[in-house]
């Protein structure tokens, strides 16, 4: 048994893809518990998309990806908030305006390059056993930086969530407030398209908060719990992808799924 | 009327206000002043405004013309606090009455400062002057439309409002439970808080309120309730359905 967890740490890979999924467990729950509760998961599917010409540039320019994608989910999400308020558009309008023409960029740019070669299935399914020591300190860095922000906002995230026009009474804060949590979204979601892949980074965003919101009652138990599940599903999805072959991100994502499942069943949330 | 000076007395005043949309307007030369401590009433039909009015006085709306005038108070401190339709909050996020209550105090702590001693106790006594002492871990879907009013009332106060905006507050509460509100707002009012409830139910409305004020895109009436609810104000609000209710009640 002891084996069973002992053996894959054996090689250097393992270990990194290890503290890689521990990362991402904690990091993208935390923020997913904001992302379930203020109906942004189609806000989260759209950056996971529209970072992929920061990546391609991160390529040409010869930097790590991760590095070159932040500013660009950054941009993206300030863009939504922008394009929404100036063309007096619902936020999904918006997002599916930028999220289909970010992404189209990227391909573009990806078609035009002769030099550039990204497997497309690395960008889809993660490769966080491949992961980078540089990947992993950006990562780490950028889980510090959301959880102090987390913490440092808290009450002004709660009001913003909860009553979003009560909150806007109080002036410009608010504002700021919601687009640094934009700013921590993106971020968020680069660690975890390292991890699981741009189509599955969602999973670890919404599936643990989910999760989590059916199973406790206050938020901040939600984001707690969020965070455990996370970790749970990634540890244990990375043990899977290492025992049965499979790969690390759909290893991932169907253990956090199965969890889903289970509180489901054994809900303790009635529903809103 | 309570014109006692107290920490959190202002007087407000709304000179032309005008509000448009699309090049229609929504409020049209609306004039009025509120003193301290006074609970008033707005009323009109749906559309006549109410909801459009109270996004202007919290500047949430532009002001195409006219000015709103706090006296006395600081708008950036927190000084106005609005209540929301209930469609405007997101029910979904689950946070209990205390933590709705601790939001009150998000302007006096600034960024990154946590809740200390007082802002707990100041928490505590806010619930317990609305009567909620023993659902302070409940959570907000839990809670009756009454009872939720009254956490917003408390969240009022912990931000040390000086004037509460309440839009439509009875909807979806119970005449029992309006009665509880209308005492609660009355204890407030009686600090010297100017507070505004805009409604479109004028059952029993005299004697709950100082003051009243008819809206339909534009001022109709403005004054003490038993004042303004005449037969042609009412034709001015509701048309031909509003004499015959006058006619009724004056029956």
């Amino acid at each position: 048994m002891i084996e069973f967890f002992v053996a894959p740490l054996e090689y250097g890979f393992m270990v990194r893809a290890l503290i890689g999924s521990v990362l991402v467990g904690v990091m993208c729950p935390l923020v997913g518990a904001y992302v379930v509760t203020r109906n942004l998961a189609f806000m989260g599917d759209a950056l996971a998309h529209a970072v992929l010409p920061g990546m391609v540039l991160g390529f040409i320019a010869g930097i790590n990806p991760a590095i070159a994608a932040v500013p660009t989910g950054v941009a993206v999400a300030v863009l939504v908030r922008i394009v929404s308020r100036r063309a007096g558009l619902s936020t999904d309008t918006s997002i599916g305006i930028l999220f289909a023409a970010m992404f189209a960029l990227g391909l573009a740019m990806l078609s035009t390059s002769t030099t550039i070669r990204v497997d497309m299935e690395d960008l889809l399914l993660g490769q966080l056993l491949g992961i980078s020591p540089t990947s992993i300190y950006v990562s780490l860095g950028i889980t510090v930086t959301v959880i102090l922000g987390l913490f440092a906002l808290h009450h002004w995230l709660l009001f913003a969530s909860f009553d979003p026009v009560g909150a806007q009474v109080l002036g410009r804060r608010t504002n700021i407030v919601d687009y640094v949590f934009l700013v921590m979204l993106a971020l968020v979601i680069v660690i975890g398209i390292q991890a699981a892949g741009v189509i599955l980074v969602m999973a670890m965003l919404v599936t643990p908060a989910a999760t989590a919101y059916l199973l406790v009652r206050r938020f901040v138990s939600m984001m707690i719990a969020a965070a455990l599940i996370g970790t749970a599903a990634a540890v244990t999805g990375l043990y899977i992808s290492y025992h049965f072959n499979l790969p690390a991100g759909p290893a991932m994502t169907l253990v956090a799924s199965a969890i889903f499942a289970l509180a489901v069943a054994f809900r303790r949330r009635a529903p809103v | 009327m309570n014109t006692t000076p107290y920490p959190h007395a202002a007087r407000m005043s709304l000179q032309d206000v005008t509000v448009e949309f699309d090049g229609h307007k929504a409020l049209s030369d609306v004039s009025f002043d509120v003193g301290a401590g006074t609970l008033m009433g707005v009323v009109g039909p749906n559309g006549a405004g109410k909801s459009t009015l109270f996004n202007a006085i919290a500047g949430l709306l532009p002001v195409r013309r006219g000015k709103v005038t706090l006296h006395r108070v600081d708008k950036g401190s927190g000084a106005l606090a609005y209540v929301p339709q209930r469609e405007s909050v997101n029910w979904r996020f689950p946070v209990t009455a205390m933590d709705v209550v601790m939001m009150g105090r998000c302007c006096r702590l600034g960024w990154c400062r946590r809740p200390g001693k007082r802002d707990r106790e100041l928490v505590d006594d806010c619930l317990c002057r609305v009567g909620l002492s023993d659902h302070r871990s409940a959570l907000m879907t839990e809670l009756s439309g009454g009872q939720r009013q009254r956490v917003f009332v408390a969240r009022a106060l912990t931000q040390e409002a000086s004037v509460l905006l309440l839009d439509e507050a009875f909807s979806g509460v119970d005449a029992g439970a309006q009665e509880g509100l209308v005492e609660v707002l009355q204890t407030v009012r009686n600090e010297g808080r100017i507070v505004l409830l805009a409604t479109h139910d004028l059952t029993n409305l005299a004697g709950r309120f100082d003051q009243v004020l008819c809206l339909n895109r534009r001022v109709c009436a403005c004054g003490p309730p038993d004042e303004v609810f005449t037969s042609e104000v009412m034709e001015q609000l509701y048309g031909a359905h509003g004499v015959r209710l006058t006619n009724d009640g004056e029956r």
